[in-house]
């Protein structure tokens, strides 16, 4: 194909997977349907995930694992849900 | 619930205090608490609630009168003294919307920790105040438990109380003796004023007094500690408490080591009331009331860390 912007030819590469055509004489890109929503994946892929933020300090004396790994969850325990109304 | 001729008085003492109020009452009426050391009931825009049997005017009238001073902090009684009603004292409040105990995760915990650090940043009233109760409260639960007989887990609750400080115990003045505290925090002592929408407020002034601040942070920290309270909602309540310029905890940085005895004080009279309760009914301890015991198991192989406030 010729690049639509100069009109020089356009090469087929292939990078990570992803066929693109980049035109021989401006080096512009032409990308087929689909194909930007690949690379975005792919980049994505190589980002490291963010690390869970850090506990907050706890007690030598608390709960194994500084407060994590506890009795919280998706659903609070109901002897603890009184506890936090008691004195 | 039976109704006792306390309740039944309280009752008729909330409905008076509401049609002086208002003449156009709509008289809805409800029991918020009957318990032997409180009975609180509402009728319409009006709560009354019967003080503990040995709550003196000498201790109850300068408290009423530090919450009537502090309308930003506290919900403000209706009348500035307490009234006599057969052998216990009364008072008179707005009703304030409650957070709902269905409802934990709706906790108001910025509002909690705002509201202690303008406590707490409040000068001492020059009024005489007696102490916060923090404390006394926790030497009453280890004494109840105490009496309430034998079991495993009583031996560990007793052995981490007994290292803490005096002060910590009720044996010894507090180290900080001007800070405004409430004493008592929980979940339950926040109320929107007026309801339902209406700025939170905090309620309950029977254990307010001065003391270490710290302790109004307490609860929450050893819930935390115990693996009970999420990470998150702690960081919540503390950020807000930071953020009000609270005076307990350093403004950034570790806050244990001005946490550590108040939590582990709070921890034990959690656990010591949950056991007491448990040997009554003789059942088992439920893993949320298990997990307080072994946290006392732990504490006593880790000294009790001295805040900068009590070293001086």
């Amino acid at each position: 194909m010729q690049c639509p912007k100069c009109h020089a030819p356009m090469h087929t590469y292939n990078r990570n997977g992803v066929q693109i055509e980049q035109c021989s004489n401006c080096r512009g890109i032409f990308l087929d349907y689909g194909e930007l929503e690949a690379l975005t994946r792919l980049e994505s892929q190589w980002s490291q995930p963010a690390p869970p933020p850090p506990a907050p300090p706890a007690p030598a004396w608390g709960a194994p694992h500084g407060g994590h790994g506890g009795h919280y969850g998706h659903k609070r325990h109901k002897s603890f849900g009184h506890m936090l109304f008691s004195s | 619930m039976t109704a006792t001729p306390l309740l039944a008085e309280l009752t008729f003492r909330a409905r008076a205090q509401a049609h002086e109020r208002t003449s156009t009452c709509p008289c809805g009426a409800a029991t918020l608490a009957d318990r032997p050391d409180a009975t609180v009931v509402r009728h319409a825009d009006t709560v009354a609630k019967a003080h503990a049997p040995d709550t003196t005017p000498t201790d109850l009238t300068p408290r009423l009168t530090t919450a009537a001073h502090l309308p930003d902090v506290f919900l403000a009684p209706l009348t500035p003294t307490a009234t006599p009603l057969q052998s216990r004292l009364i008072t008179f409040w707005p009703y304030g919307a409650p957070v709902d105990p269905d409802d934990p995760d709706a906790a108001p915990w910025e509002a909690a920790g705002t509201l202690l650090a303008r406590l707490h940043r409040t000068p001492a009233p020059t009024i005489p105040l007696p102490p916060m109760r923090g404390p006394a409260k926790a030497a009453h639960a280890v004494a109840r438990l105490r009496d309430a007989g034998p079991h495993p887990a009583v031996a560990p609750v007793l052995h981490a109380w007994s290292r803490l400080p005096a002060w910590a115990r009720a044996e010894a003045p507090m180290p900080d003796t001007t800070t405004l505290c409430h004493g008592d925090l929980h979940l339950g002592q926040l109320v929107r004023h007026p309801a339902p929408d209406g700025p939170w407020r905090l309620i309950d002034v029977d254990d307010l007094g001065a003391g270490v601040p710290a302790w109004d942070l307490a609860r929450p920290a050893a819930w935390y500690a115990c693996g009970l309270l999420p990470p998150d909602e702690w960081t919540r309540f503390l950020t807000a408490y930071r953020e009000g310029d609270g005076p307990a905890v350093p403004a950034d940085g570790d806050p244990w080591p001005a946490l550590d005895v108040p939590a582990r004080a709070l921890t034990v009279q959690t656990a010591a009331r949950a056991l007491t309760k448990a040997l009554a009914r003789d059942r088992p301890l439920d893993e949320v009331e298990q997990s307080l015991v072994d946290a006392c198991a732990r504490m006593v192989s880790v000294p009790p860390q001295l805040a900068p406030s009590s070293a001086k």
